[in-house]
């Protein structure tokens, strides 16, 4: 995968063609400010359906290995 | 009447149902029949049953990674295997409030990464007009399902040409619109600032009408806007004084033989009264590789999600919490997936941003500039939607960067956030050639009607042989 990866990235340096001086970047193409929706509270997911698709679950959350064990 | 069906567009099936010729529990289950039979692998899941309200509409494939409720949505991943979500997509709850009801989940690429659907979890897809070629990809089971008749219509989602080149490649419409007007909440993401959901479907007639139902705005995903005046059903049969700019006709990698059929479809542009002329868009040739940083970098933070804790299978591991996220993840994602991340984490990570992201951002900010120029000058851009016809299953998965310049045509346009069609207009070697048709933001209703003139012009057999 290395190599593949190494060819990859040689097509994409193909960009640094282009001059590029003064360009300003798009992280977004709609022209977009502030759009927020009413802060009307709604009900969420209840827990036990929250819960049901995980591989590990308890009554109250999703059970896991110790996080620091090594 | 059910043979009678296969014939039929969307649009006349639903006709059929209202005039009461059939009813809709009828036309749902002659549908389920054709899509439980299918052996091309288009299918991961198909519905058992027509829901109490089959609605007024024949019902649609949808791309397994949009969230149904209760059903199967596993972006075709190993990784979520099994995962049936507790909600429904926004717009294909848009469709189902409309009365188009979901017959069934499609195979496509693992997390739409792919132009082939040969990065499956869960198996490739065969082209029904040649089965030892690719669909495209990567809503390639949503195109070859509508190509073979096993599905009236079905959706997708188009990242980098992902409705539009399976289309292509398949024979049938599929249209990729506007960022922001169809809402992409559930939609299992791939790339943000990218993804739209569109249709693929027989006619262009079809695509407006799904259109109009699936665009909106959505107070759950804060880009969407819907497109003002919702979309009409395209009408027109002339074109007289639409100017079309026609680009990338010199690509080296451009078949003499998808060449012949763009040029056939230009000549009927003239002959129903529109103009056309060569226009050049000098940074989109750079699409792929600002693409090939983008949606990855994007990809690699979308896809840190699954680590299965919260959903999709756990791999069994004696060590920690983070060998259980390594190990989770290293199982159940395929190669290409892994690829992706891998490139992304990299253009992401502190040094590099600047040389990969920063740049691929201001090439984007470029190609959306060219567009702008063009747009000056002409009412559409047109182009083969893409170079080659299908390809060979095996042909190009021993190098992706080969399979990434499958998108060359496709890929400019998500860049810009504009939208674009891709309509067969001939064949080739005996399987389909795409035209594909791009316009200015929100100009969806006048791209719909161009290529419903031109549809007409063309009149496409859209039927596979064999």
């Amino acid at each position: 995968m290395a190599g593949e990866l190494s060819k990859i990235l040689e097509h994409v340096e193909t960009m640094n063609e282009l001059d590029l001086e003064g360009v300003e970047p798009t992280s977004h193409v709609v022209d977009l400010t502030n759009m927020l929706r009413d802060d009307v509270p709604r009900p969420s997911l209840p827990r036990e359906v929250a819960l049901e698709q995980a591989p590990d679950a308890t009554q109250s959350g999703f059970r896991v290995p110790t996080p620091g064990a090594s | 009447m059910s043979d009678e069906l296969l014939a039929l567009t969307a649009a006349e099936q639903a006709r059929r149902i209202e005039a009461g010729d059939v009813s809709a529990a009828e036309v749902f289950d002659y549908w389920r029949g054709r899509a439980a039979a299918d052996d091309l692998g288009a299918y991961l899941w198909v519905a058992d049953q027509a829901p109490e309200d089959a609605g007024g509409f024949p019902p649609i494939a949808v791309k397994d990674l949009f969230c149904v409720r209760g059903v199967p949505s596993m972006a075709a991943s190993r990784i979520l295997e099994g995962y049936r979500p507790p909600y429904t997509a926004t717009s294909v709850e848009n469709l189902q409030n409309a009365g188009i009801q979901v017959l069934g989940k499609t195979n496509q690429d693992e997390f739409a990464m792919g132009s082939s659907n040969e990065n499956s979890g869960f198996g490739p897809v065969q082209n029904p007009w040649d089965r030892t070629r690719v669909p495209g990809g990567s809503s390639g089971g949503s195109a070859a399902a509508v190509a073979a008749g096993t599905a009236p219509w079905a959706i997708g989602t188009d990242t980098g040409g992902s409705i539009r080149q399976p289309a292509s490649l398949c024979g049938i419409v599929g249209m990729k619109p506007t960022y922001g007007a169809v809402s992409r909440y559930g939609m299992i993401a791939f790339a943000s600032s990218l993804d739209q959901c569109g249709p693929l479907t027989r006619d262009v007639t079809d695509a407006a009408i799904l259109l109009n139902r699936l665009q909106g705005r959505d107070p759950c995903d804060a880009t969407s806007l819907g497109i003002e005046g919702g979309v009409p059903l395209p009408i027109a049969e002339r074109l007289d004084g639409l100017r079309f700019g026609i680009w990338g006709m010199e690509e080296p990698g451009l078949e003499p033989g998808v060449a012949e059929q763009v040029r056939g479809t230009l000549a009927k542009i003239e002959e129903l009264g529109g103009s056309v002329e060569s226009i050049e868009l000098p940074n989109a040739g750079h699409g792929i590789a600002a693409y090939y940083v983008i949606a990855p970098a994007e990809a690699s933070a979308n896809l840190a999600r699954y680590d299965g804790v919260r959903y999709g299978p756990r791999a069994p591991t004696n060590g920690d919490l983070t060998a259980l996220y390594e190990q989770t993840r290293h199982d159940g994602f395929g190669e290409e997936v892994r690829r992706r991340i891998m490139i992304g984490t990299y253009a992401l990570s502190s040094g590099y941003y600047e040389a990969y992201y920063g740049t691929a951002q201001k090439v984007r900010t470029r190609i959306a500039q060219d567009f702008a120029a063009a747009f000056q000058k002409v009412d559409f851009v047109v182009s083969p939607t893409s170079a080659t016809v299908a390809f060979k299953l095996g042909e190009r998965t021993q190098d992706p960067l080969a399979m990434y310049l499958s998108d060359y045509y496709t890929v400019p346009m998500p860049l810009a956030g504009i939208p674009a069609i891709s309509i067969p207009c001939g064949l080739s070697e005996g399987v389909p050639v795409g035209f594909q048709i791009a316009g200015p933001a929100f100009s969806e209703a006048r791209i719909l009607d161009a290529a419903h003139a031109l549809e007409r012009s063309i009149a496409f057999e859209g039927v596979p042989v064999g």
